[in-house]
């Protein structure tokens, strides 16, 4: 019996140009079976949402490493439950300061995973979850 | 340069040393089956005259300030002057920024280094919606030339040396940086610096294009074009390599895909009709020091080398200065952990070494918290330290090249060479570099060796103190730099004053002429000038050139 495989959106948000650690973890996620999209740069809330939705993910990846994951992380989260899309589980990673990992969570980023974490960790950490 | 029977004897010999040391590797392990650089290469166990028999001083080293330049594109190098310090920084505001150059000068750093933020980087203003949250963020944010005035108040333009991170805006930034030395009555024949100006590997591993590949090779001649004529002492262009290197790439790629762009560049300046030996020695580079030392050592031995050739050979330059690849030089950021970041002050201080024993004209070493914000002042007090110690303490800059003839270093810069011909002859075949873009072939490399690396990180095989070796629970640094909230606001009200205080319609007939000019194939500079001069912003002038110009899609490659 074939398991569905997991569905995941691996996206970069704002103008953030820095994308080896989205496209190492996709192809990472990709190579542990499940199903990827890469959105590439350059990414709104407002787009990421419509893509998720659009490609019936049951992750979306949120990579910023510019400082801009206040502004344009919580809005994800916001706009998929405002959408119905109460079950999809949003991560977050890049360069984000240890002290704002209580609001991200606050606003339902479920988790943030920060420079020297493992794909490995990250593909338990999904597979546990979805 | 050596004696071929005594080679080949030497050679015998050695290989019965070899010997000896396999049959007693059950008993005596070395610590990995195979060394290898960063590029794959193998390392041996030892080298000798053999592994370089075919060196030849006059025609692979020759003397410094001599093609083809190994061992350094100046007769004294650091005898003569050390190499200039040059510390990336911007964040905020102008006035912020401002006090960040004033402290580091103050420091002893040499030369100045801007930062600035995306949308900056990106042409827009910060009124913009994609500016959301990103306003002086990364760098210094820049709506106007009111804010390059701001930036560089009581820096006198004829007597620092500036180099700006700045790529598809460009031709903008330098309109306004001319525009304030006019205002300091500075003559444009005095300034020194650099404009990074290089889209291609915006590309391939940075992402801040604006417009698609044509019309920005287009900004990109015009610029040298303009100041070949009114700026001769500006390099205009940092053909980098850096950020290749950061996306992943391995140090032969760095290089093969940074000369490639370079060859790209120089077509695109002869085609549109300039004579390579009237540009060609205000073309720089921009390399990666990252933490295989002596690979990185015989990397830029190995560029230089190269560059020589192709702008000799291919370009048939004759000016002695169209053949010498200047270059500056940055310490890997990606290599740097968040955790236990004292120890990146080691990582840091080994990787400018190596830049300096490789014979950088500029450097810029990171600071201890490079994964986890923007420099604090302390933490760049320490980088800026490292690089003094190199210069005054170590006695490194006593003489020129000093790992020239090394064996090892000889037969790492033949292997690095010769591996990078392969790929630039490919990217050749497929058209030159702009073809080996649209096609996918730099990227999909990269990425290919950035997964390789994660691997070898996950594995073991390759040692990160602090994440995957001798672990230990490290106290978060107190006093990261944190970027003011408030400065979005401030800048947008400024912004609104500036634009309700200036001339409307000499800015609106600027703009238009600027519209009208685009679709022309004259050089836009001199009209660009005019319209900073007018305090037409960065967004409404970049608005203007993505109206005519288009803008590039990205090709989503996975």
């Amino acid at each position: 019996m074939t398991e569905k495989r997991i569905r995941v959106l691996v996206a970069k948000a704002g103008l953030d140009g820095h994308d080896r650690g989205a496209k190492v973890i996709a192809q990472a996620l990709r190579d542990a079976g499940m199903e990827v999209i890469y959105t590439g740069l350059r990414q709104t809330p407002e787009q990421i949402v419509e893509t998720a939705i659009q490609e019936d993910v049951q992750v979306v990846a949120l990579s910023s490493l510019s400082g801009a994951h206040i502004q344009l992380f919580p809005p994800v989260a916001q706009l998929l439950r405002e959408q119905g899309a109460v079950d999809v589980l949003v991560l977050g990673g890049g360069v984000i300061p240890a002290e704002d990992i209580p609001y991200l969570k606050g606003s339902g980023i479920a988790e943030i995973f920060t420079s020297g974490t493992s794909t490995v960790d990250i593909i338990k950490y999904i597979q546990e979850r979805v | 340069m050596f004696d071929q029977e005594k080679v080949q004897a030497l050679r015998v010999k050695k290989e019965e040393w070899d010997r000896k040391i396999v049959a007693k590797l059950d008993r005596s392990p070395e610590r990995k089956k195979e060394f290898k650089t960063d590029s794959d290469a193998l390392v041996q166990r030892l080298y000798t005259p053999a592994e370089v028999a075919e060196l030849s001083y006059e025609r692979d080293l020759a003397l410094p300030g001599e093609y083809p330049f190994t061992r350094g594109v100046q007769p004294t190098m650091y005898r003569g002057r050390l190499w200039t310090m040059r510390q990336y920084a911007g964040f905020g505001t102008a006035e912020e920024t401002n006090r960040r150059f004033k402290y580091l000068l103050a420091q002893g750093q040499t030369g100045l280094s801007v930062a600035f933020d995306l949308p900056t980087q990106i042409g827009y203003d910060s009124d913009h919606p994609l500016a959301r949250g990103e306003v002086g963020k990364v760098g210094v944010v820049i709506d106007s030339l009111q804010d390059i005035e701001l930036l560089f108040d009581g820096i006198p333009l004829d007597k620092v040396s500036t180099s700006m991170t700045i790529n598809s805006p460009a031709a903008v930034i330098m309109a306004m940086y001319i525009a304030l030395a006019e205002k300091q009555g500075v003559h444009l024949s005095q300034l020194n610096g650099t404009i990074q100006n290089d889209i291609l590997k915006e590309y391939v591993a940075r992402g801040t294009y604006i417009f698609p590949p044509h019309p920005s090779m287009r900004l990109i001649t015009d610029i040298f074009a303009y100041c070949a004529e009114h700026v001769p002492n500006w390099n205009t262009i940092s053909i980098s390599g850096y950020h290749i290197r950061e996306a992943g790439s391995t140090a032969v790629q760095e290089i093969a895909f940074t000369l490639a762009d370079g060859i790209a560049y120089v077509d695109a300046a002869i085609r549109a009709g300039l004579d390579v030996d009237n540009f060609a020695p205000r073309l720089s580079f921009f390399f990666n020091a990252h933490l295989n030392f002596f690979e990185e050592v015989a990397k830029f031995r190995a560029a230089r080398r190269i560059w020589a050739k192709i702008m000799r050979e291919r370009f048939g330059a004759k000016d002695p200065r169209s053949l010498m690849l200047r270059f500056h030089t940055q310490t890997a950021g990606c290599s740097l952990t968040a955790q236990q970041p004292d120890v990146n002050i080691m990582r840091v201080a080994y990787q400018a070494l190596s830049a300096v024993l490789g014979g950088t004209q500029s450097l810029h070493t990171n600071s201890r918290d490079e994964a986890l914000a923007l420099p604090s002042e302390p933490s760049v007090l320490i980088a800026l330290r490292t690089q003094q110690v190199i210069g005054y303490e170590i006695g490194v800059t006593d003489t020129v090249d000093p790992l020239g003839g090394s064996y090892f270093i000889e037969a790492l810069t033949n292997q690095i060479e010769e591996d990078a011909w392969t790929y630039i002859n490919k990217i050749e075949e497929m058209g030159g570099a702009v073809q080996a873009i649209e096609k996918g072939f730099m990227q999909r490399e990269i990425q290919q060796s950035a997964y390789a690396y994660q691997r070898q990180i996950e594995t073991g095989e390759r040692v990160v103190i602090g994440v995957n070796k001798f672990l230990m629970e490290s106290e978060m640094p107190k006093d990261l730099l944190k970027v003011n909230p408030a400065v979005a606001e401030s800048q947008i009200e400024k912004l609104r004053k500036l634009q309700e205080g200036r001339n409307q319609r000499q800015v609106a007939e600027v703009l238009q002429n600027l519209r009208i000019k685009a679709q022309t194939d004259e050089n836009l500079m001199p009209t660009i000038v005019e319209a900073v001069k007018a305090y037409a912003t960065l967004g409404e002038i970049c608005g203007i050139l993505r109206e005519v110009f288009g803008e590039y899609q990205q090709q989503v490659l996975l």
